[in-house]
């Protein structure tokens, strides 16, 4: 039977996991998701010192000082960084919990065997998968953080015999794991860490910058995955609860947004998006017809006699932090009675809903923002990468107006058709920039 | 197997239902805090880091240990701090409105 403390202990934990559920069933819904992080915050803060209180922790300085710096480093990045930098920080908050239970599992392996316990099989099997999944989280969580802070080319980086090497990594870590299992040293076991490492970078290296929101998904559920096996080797359900709550919602999370692509995860993460359709490119700017320039006057005029506008924001609005601007404008249209809507692609921007969050920010109410309900899969070109993934119907629109810096490709290295329409107009130029020129024509128009 | 690795693959499998079940309807909207929110909660794996460096006995696993707890407090930390961020920011009409008025 268990004594107070671990009774304690075992009460707080199932209040814990309740709290974790019900956080993330107030997630799920746009007016209590905000109470439902609070929610998960309060779990998160019982488990914590629920676990101060066993017995199996002797010194708690270690732990004092890490969890200072820690939660220091945590709360001024998560406070400082700017909205557009958001999906990269969550990789880089990701990679940490990685290398964590990756840590977790190493460190207590070597405490086993030093002690000198027989390590059972599914304690040992824990330790290996705890080690190796989360390691390629946290190198795989590191490139996909230079990939979205550009500090690495977005474009997938492709050598000769990519997948034999690295299908050999992945034969490399499965053998030293099995290795471990059956007759154990701690050398193994570090290089076993070490072939995770590199074979969680090589896998995302590969992966197109386009592709980063479902592949940080993907890592997401993984460390979920990770910290559920660590508590199979430290004998703590809140462990198992917790990661395994991350990891079975991530993965339904990721299916969701590649479903929204319209391209399974297989596709996404072998596909190399982006790098190989320059035939396919070529193409469609060949069979395009010639671009046509506006200027920010005609745009102007062309929005104050419209009846209806959908503005269809993309990442360009966000690089140039013209969500206000935008809002400007669109309030200025309203007060001329023009509808004004927002329409979303559910993966504009570099993760899905990222549009939504700029907008919000700029305070726009969430009922003019149109979920894409219709999509149509079936469009033009075939030879297109992108061809059968849902798109909005902008075409068919009266006019189309593109605000776009140049004629260069997006982050997903694919070609626009929209761009040759015969409908459309270019308006080169700073989003923010050509926003602000546009609505100084509107007040004069 | 031991009763107690047999325990912990029953709540393995009951908690993937449940965490299938309790975001098997959420709008594109959210999709982005929902990622960070549960990115936050796998922060959950410090408590093992609490556990390895409350206990450790050398200083390698005194080390490992402390680059863990530093690692998995950021995680938690960051992850709700930025997830309360982005939340922050979906207001409804009649709350923007309101605003404006005081402005």
């Amino acid at each position: 039977m268990l004594d107070v403390r671990g009774s304690a202990i075992a009460v707080s934990y199932i209040i814990a996991a309740v709290l974790f559920i019900f956080g993330l069933k107030q997630l799920s819904s746009p007016s209590t998701a905000r109470a439902g992080n609070r929610t998960a915050a309060i779990g998160m803060t019982i488990a914590l010192a629920a676990t101060l209180l066993d017995r199996q922790i002797i010194s708690f300085w270690t732990i004092a000082i890490g969890t200072l710096i820690g939660a220091a480093m945590g709360i001024y990045f998560g406070r400082t960084v700017q909205m557009t930098a958001m999906p990269q920080m969550v990789a880089l908050f990701n990679g940490m919990g990685g290398a964590t239970a990756a840590l977790v599992s190493v460190a207590e392996f070597l405490r086993l065997t030093r002690v000198g316990d027989s390590i059972g099989v599914g304690e040992a099997t824990s330790i290996v998968l705890g080690t190796a999944i989360g390691a390629i989280s946290f190198t795989g969580s590191i490139i996909a953080f230079g990939k979205l802070q550009e500090i690495l080319p977005g474009k997938p980086l492709q050598f000769p015999l990519q997948r034999v090497v690295n299908g050999l990594i992945l034969i490399g870590v499965i053998v030293l794991g099995a290795m471990v299992v059956m007759s154990g040293g701690t050398a193994i076991l570090w290089a076993l860490f070490a072939a995770a490492l590199l074979l969680g970078a090589m896998f995302v290296l590969p992966i197109g910058g386009g592709d980063m929101p479902v592949v940080i998904s993907i890592l997401n559920s993984l460390t979920g995955l990770a910290a559920a096996l660590t508590g199979f080797v430290l004998h703590n359900q809140m462990l198992v609860v917790a990661g395994v709550l991350v990891g079975a919602s991530g993965t339904l999370l990721t299916l969701l947004m590649s479903t929204a692509m319209n391209r399974s995860v297989a596709n996404v993460l072998f596909g190399a998006f982006g790098a190989t359709n320059s035939d396919a490119a070529s193409s469609a700017s060949a069979v395009g017809h010639t671009v046509r320039q506006t200027t920010p006057e005609d745009t102007a005029i062309a929005l104050a006699y419209a009846r209806s506008v959908v503005i269809v924001p993309g990442y360009g609005l966000a690089v140039a932090e013209a969500q206000h601007t935008v809002r400007e404008l669109a309030t200025d249209l309203e007060g001329r009675g023009v509808d004004v809507k927002y329409a979303i692609h559910p993966v504009a921007g570099r993760m899905p809903g990222h549009m939504n969050v700029l907008l919000a920010e700029a305070n726009v109410p969430y009922d003019q923002l149109l979920e894409m309900d219709q999509v149509n899969a079936a469009r033009d070109d075939p030879s297109s990468p992108i061809y059968g993934m849902p798109i909005l119907d902008v075409d068919r629109a009266r006019n189309i107006i593109v605000l776009k810096r140049s004629m260069g490709h997006g982050f997903a290295g694919i070609d626009n058709a929209l761009f040759y329409h015969e409908k459309t107009r270019m308006l080169f130029g700073d989003a923010r920039q050509s926003l602000t020129q546009i609505g100084q024509a509107l007040k004069s128009a | 197997m031991s009763q107690e690795l047999v325990l912990g693959i029953y709540v393995f499998i009951m908690a993937i239902f449940v965490g299938f079940e309790v975001i098997s309807r959420v709008p594109s909207v959210l999709h982005t805090p929902l990622m960070s929110g549960t990115n936050a909660i796998h922060g959950i794996v410090v408590l093992g880091a609490f556990l390895v460096a409350g206990s450790a006995d050398s200083p390698l696993l005194h080390a490992l240990g402390f680059i863990a707890v530093v690692f998995g407090a950021a995680n938690v930390f960051g992850g709700f701090v930025v997830t309360d961020r982005m939340l922050e920011m979906f207001k409804k009409r009649e709350a923007v409105q309101g605003e404006k008025k005081d402005a």
